[in-house]
């Protein structure tokens, strides 16, 4: 029997020293293969006298499945450390920096942002959205809103101008978005409620005009709404566009040859942080005008002002924008750099509905 | 316009604090623009005198000064300045004042080892005027241990409000007070008209000659004073000119300014002695000219009236007078004019010839026409006051014309246009106080506005008054009803896809730039614009003159100024109108962008992953496609062509059409030439996409998406390799290929495009997968090689090429 020993001792020993799965095989059919030595040790079973074959036959079963298992566990050892070796070998350095994604890197221009915002409060108040073009007329832009002739506003100081044309007209750059607003009562039915976002132009350069800006305009015209409404519609829009809860409003008379009584509006605002925030402390800024819808106006547009009435406002959207977002100098707005976009640019995905707020 | 408040208590009798007046002008539309009140500043400021005046022991310049601060106290003060003397009454600064022109806070000083507790002041040193050779110089009865201040007559708050162009009436301190008395801020002191007898006619005749062409003088009133005596007008009326900003030159000048501020009735005063023969007020004539009592030279032409005497011009009516004709000290015999202006024609004149003056201000706006002779009077009884002489009557020429306008008004237009419930007896106070009649009783009455209002028009204007007085704050804030109840779709399809397009170039890493509108004169003509009808008259630079024809030349100068400031790799776009023509419909919208250097899709720039190569026209294409899939054009439809605007590199460039005629988008690599131009360096691709041109949607019948068709039965693949021609596009090959059995194929790529050895000069070789979906059963060897056959025809010949061998 000690042949058997001697034989599981060096087996054991082989196992124990295979380092690769297949030196490991090599010992398997060297000792379980068809030639193996312990098939060898099997074949003898048969010449040997029943006593010995009794005592024999045990122990080689014995001795198979001891070398059996001890291979398998080897195996196991071997794979687990190849897959180890496999996964260290694998290893990257996790904390390089990857490119960020478009969708991540693209910007929205805040005047479209805020045209979007504007969009959402007042879409939810029943107002469409109105356009017209940049190039009007001297009728549109300024006689049918009730400029008298020889208005300043008229002159070459104020307003683009292009050259005489053919029909002896002298077209303009629109100075306000208001000639939507003749535009849209004269081709639309009453109830109107609109607004009107719109590029605007006029002769003007410095930290705080450009010769090109954006306006928006609200306009309702009805049988019954007065000022009391408008006042209400400016109040909402204030603390849903700045998204405070509350705010403090100041009307003041005003003039604009469109409107009658026209006002003026300014807004609860604290410059002693040296930036201006809305909705606390006790300074004004002022916003926007307003007014009932001059007759002449209405009158402008084929409607009877004893019947039809209704208010407008207009403010820049450039400004309220400046005002929200706090960047200090509009001439930038139009400036395209690149760090500027970037900076008070929105995500693209960011769209602002009034369910999920306006800005994040 | 700018008043004192003191000089509006003249006026107004009251006992409300200076913020409540603040308060009140801007709730009844008298913006407040500023408030200055120099007191404040000036507080700490005594009135001292000098009482020894020694040379310093160490200093030529300087002298060592005792000063009694007025409690007989002398303090040691080191001065320097040449006019310090024994016996001056000055201005004392002690240590701990801070002193406002040199912004120091004073502190007991050693100058040359002589120590000095405080400073005698220059006026610059306060800030009240520029003047600094010496010390200020008070008359000796100036009240010592006073404060300067309050004897100064600096203790007076200054008050600027911004005017709006509809009120000419504020244009008068007396004006804002009877605003602020309607208001209930005091009462208002009515100001008395008495008319001063003429001691004898006017020797001085005045016509009005105007011809058939239109008048520009509605009346003109005039009357000669002789024997007065002309000199520095008194000190009340010296500080309050000084305060609003205006300079006193002698009394008859300073009581025209002063009637124009208090009373808002410019007037104009000639020196009689220098004045030949009668006044014409006509229109000019083209070669004269005045010499103003500004100092300027202006020539007149009949679009603009003068006052003219046998020997010349001497006026421009209603804007300046003249130099030559001018009142000073040695004015003797003085002619007063008060007249009336055409609104218009003063507008037009002080904006040809360029000229700003307080009386153009008014007259422009409308002066109050009934006041014309009683401003005279008024103005007379002041000359004869501060001046002496005696008064001739009055002439005048033109008549004063009636201002009466009567409005039927009734009450209720305040509750139907403001909202406000108010009681009729409070709207008749606010509009009698106002100075406004009413005649009737009932719900409608008749209004008459006074002369002062040019403004007040109709029934909307009254509402206006009312309110103005009442208070905004009296309108009730009203919801406006809701019109539904959920809120629908309130975009426009144009506005939808502008949103869409910008959304998702965004999306592409792209910035959104907002350029100008116009643009210069050589790029527009490069990008196919710069017709005249898009050229601005003014334009208020070279850069920026003319309407844009592409949003490309501003995206391209973009980029190029991000690079000058060193961000060479940027991607832009922008979303706005462009401008074919100057009708409406000639204004379209478009969506475009820029890449510049190597901002790519996946980013800019180097990086260890993989360097971003330089951008090229696959970048714009694929921008492009985005943009056009986003707003819902047809993608997989569209037709590429090769006929792109001469600004994109020929070879490297395409359009997208939605048939042979419509153009949806362009897109490629900017031809060197136009780089060039426009002074950029590339590689710069670019695109536009033509918003407008794209059809509009068809109206959905219903929102259901279709049936899903996702056979069970397994797809095959097989690949193709064609050789053919240069010149045969890949779109050619692909649809030749996907035509070939439109059932059962159903996608085709192509996968590789090779040139080079195995392939002849001229041809390449083009390598497509195409996929086969059988519907019904499994397909057959047969059946595939069937539709292998199907396609080598097909795309051989469509494009002359051969299958690969």
């Amino acid at each position: 029997m000690s042949h058997l020993n001697t034989l599981e001792t060096d087996l054991l020993s082989a196992i124990a020293g295979a380092d690769t799965e297949a030196a490991l095989e090599d010992i398997r059919v060297s000792a379980l293969g068809k030639k193996g030595s312990i098939s060898e040790q099997m074949k003898t079973l048969g010449k040997m006298t029943p006593d010995e074959r009794k005592a024999m036959g045990p122990a080689l079963n014995a001795l198979k499945t001891t070398i059996t298992d001890a291979i398998a566990a080897r195996k196991a050892v071997l794979v687990e450390a190849a897959l180890e070796a496999r996964l260290h070998s694998e290893s990257v350095d996790v904390t390089l920096p990857l490119r960020p994604s478009p969708a991540e890197s693209g910007r929205i221009h805040p005047i479209s942002q805020v045209i979007d915002e504007l969009t959402a409060i007042f879409a939810d108040m029943g107002f469409a959205i109105a356009e017209g073009p940049d190039i009007e007329t001297d009728e549109l832009n300024f006689t049918a809103l009730n400029f008298p002739e020889g208005h300043p506003a008229r002159d070459m100081h104020d307003t683009f101008f292009f050259n005489e044309n053919e029909e002896g007209e002298r077209l303009l750059l629109r100075t306000h978005t208001s000639p939507v607003q003749i535009r849209t009562m004269r081709t639309q039915e009453p109830p109107i409620r609109v607004i009107i976002p719109g590029r605007t132009y006029r002769c003007d350069s410095d930290q705080t005009h450009t010769p090109m800006f954006h306006q928006v305009e609200g306009l309702v015209i009805d049988n019954s709404s007065h000022f009391g409404h408008l006042k209400w519609i400016l109040e909402e829009f204030c603390k849903a566009f700045f998204e405070v809860d509350d705010i403090k409003m100041r009307f003041r008379p005003s003039y604009f040859p469109f409107t009658e009584p026209s006002m003026e509006v300014d807004i609860q605002c604290d410059r002693s942080g040296g930036e201006v925030r809305i909705g606390q402390g006790e300074d004004w800024l002022e916003i926007l005008g307003c007014g009932m819808v001059h007759p002449n106006v209405i009158r402008n547009c084929g409607l009877d002002p004893d019947e039809y009435q209704g208010f407008a406002w207009g403010m820049g959207i450039d400004r309220i924008a400046m005002l929200k977002y706090g960047m200090p100098d509009l001439r930038a707005f139009f400036d395209a750099d690149i760090r500027w976009i970037q900076h008070y640019g929105f995500r693209p995905l960011d769209l602002p509905t009034l369910f999920g707020g306006l800005s994040s | 316009m700018k008043f004192t408040l003191s000089w509006l208590k003249d006026h107004l009798e009251t006992d409300a604090s200076l913020d409540d007046i603040v308060d009140r002008l801007n709730m009844i539309g008298l913006e407040v623009e500023e408030v200055t009140d120099r007191a404040a500043r000036l507080a700490p400021f005594r009135i001292a005198r000098v009482v020894a005046a020694d040379q310093h022991p160490n200093a030529d310049r300087l002298k060592v000064l005792k000063v009694d601060p007025g409690n007989g106290e002398l303090l040691q003060i080191v001065c320097g300045a040449p006019n310090a003397r024994a016996g001056l009454v000055g201005v004392l600064a002690n240590p701990g004042d801070y002193v406002p022109g040199i912004d120091t806070t004073l502190s007991v000083g050693k100058i040359r080892d002589v120590e000095s507790f405080g400073m005698m002041c220059s006026e610059r040193e306060l800030e009240i005027s520029d003047e600094h050779t010496g010390i200020i110089d008070l008359p000796d009865d100036a009240p010592v241990g006073e404060s300067y201040a309050t004897w100064a007559g600096l203790d007076d708050p200054v008050i600027e409000i911004g005017l709006t162009p509809n009120r000419p009436d504020c244009t008068a301190v007396y004006g804002i007070a009877r605003d602020l008395a309607a208001a209930g801020i005091g009462t208002l002191k009515e100001r008395t008209h008495h008319q001063v007898a003429g001691r004898f006619p006017c020797p001085t005749k005045v016509s009005l000659d105007f011809g058939d062409t239109k008048s520009l003088c509605k009346a003109f009133g005039l009357r000669l004073v002789r024997g007065v005596k002309n000199g520095p007008s008194p000190k009340w009326m010296q500080e309050r000119l000084i305060a609003i900003g205006l300079r006193p030159i002698n009394t008859l000048v300073d009581i025209t300014n002063y009637m124009t501020f208090d009373q808002g009735r410019p007037l104009h005063v000639f020196d009689a002695a220098k004045v030949t023969g009668d006044l014409v007020v006509r229109r000019g004539r083209a070669g004269e000219s005045i010499d103003g009592l500004n100092g300027k030279t202006y020539d007149v032409d009949d679009s603009i009236c003068v006052i003219a005497d046998d020997h010349a011009v001497e006026s421009l009516g209603g804007i300046l007078g003249g130099e030559i004709t001018g009142c000073t000290e040695a004015t003797t015999d003085v002619l007063i004019e008060s007249a009336l202006w055409d609104e218009d024609g003063i507008a037009a004149t002080g904006r040809k010839l360029g000229v700003n003056t307080d009386a153009r201000y008014r007259f422009e706006r409308g002066v109050d026409p009934d006041f014309m002779l009683p401003g005279l009077e008024m103005a007379t009884q002041m000359v004869l006051d501060l001046c002496g002489g005696e008064a001739s009557s009055i002439v005048q020429a033109g008549e004063v014309p009636d201002s009466a306008k009567i409005i039927d008004f009734p009450y209720a237009e305040v509750r139907r246009l403001a909202g406000i419930e108010a009681a009729v007896a409070e709207m008749t106070l606010a509009l009698k106080s106002l100075g406004f009649w009413i005649s009737g009783t009932g719900d409608t009455v008749k209004v008459a506005a006074p002369s002062w209002r040019p403004d007040i028009e109709g029934k909307a204007d009254l509402v206006e008054e009312i309110v103005r007085i009442l208070g905004l704050d009296r309108v009730p804030s009203t919801p406006l009803p809701r019109i539904g109840s959920v809120t629908s779709k309130v975009l426009t399809p144009g506005q939808i896809r502008r949103n869409r397009a910008r959304r998702a170039l965004a999306a592409r890493g792209l910035n959104e730039a907002v350029t100008w509108s116009f643009i210069r004169k050589d790029q527009a003509d490069h990008f196919g614009g710069g017709q005249p009808g898009l050229s601005l008259a003014n334009p208020i630079s070279t850069d920026m003159s003319d309407m844009r024809p592409s949003l490309l030349p501003g995206l391209l100068v973009a980029a190029q100024r991000n690079a000058d400031r060193g961000f060479p790799d940027v991607a832009l776009f922008e979303v706005g109108q462009v401008f074919a023509g100057d009708a409406p419909d000639d204004q379209t919208m478009t969506a475009a962008g820029v890449r510049r250097g190597t901002a790519a899709f996946d980013g800019a720039g180097r990086h260890w992953a993989g360097a971003s190569g330089n951008v090229g026209v696959f970048d714009a294409k694929a921008d492009t496609l985005a943009g056009l899939a986003a707003v819902g054009a047809p993608v997989d439809k569209l037709q590429v062509a090769k006929d792109a605007p001469a600004y994109f590199h020929p070879g490297r460039s395409g359009a997208l059409k939605l048939g042979p005629k419509t153009t949806l988008a362009v897109f490629g690599e900017i031809h060197p030439r136009t780089l060039a131009e426009l002074d950029i360096e590339g590689p710069v691709t670019a695109f536009e996409i033509y918003l407008d041109a794209l059809p509009q949607p068809k109206a959905k019948t219903s929102r259901t998406k279709g049936k899903l068709q996702a056979s069970d039965l397994m797809p095959v693949r097989r690949d193709f390799a064609f050789v053919v021609g240069d010149d045969v596009t890949a779109d050619a090959l692909l649809r030749a290929a996907r035509g070939a059995d439109k059932a059962l194929i159903s996608d085709v790529t192509l996968f590789d495009v090779y040139k080079g050895k195995g392939i002849a000069e001229d041809h390449k070789s083009l390598a497509i997968d195409v996929l086969l979906q059988p519907a019904k059963k499994t397909l057959t060897d047969e059946e595939i090689d069937a539709v292998g056959k199907k396609i080598v025809a097909a795309v051989e010949k469509a494009t002359g090429g051969h299958l690969r061998g």
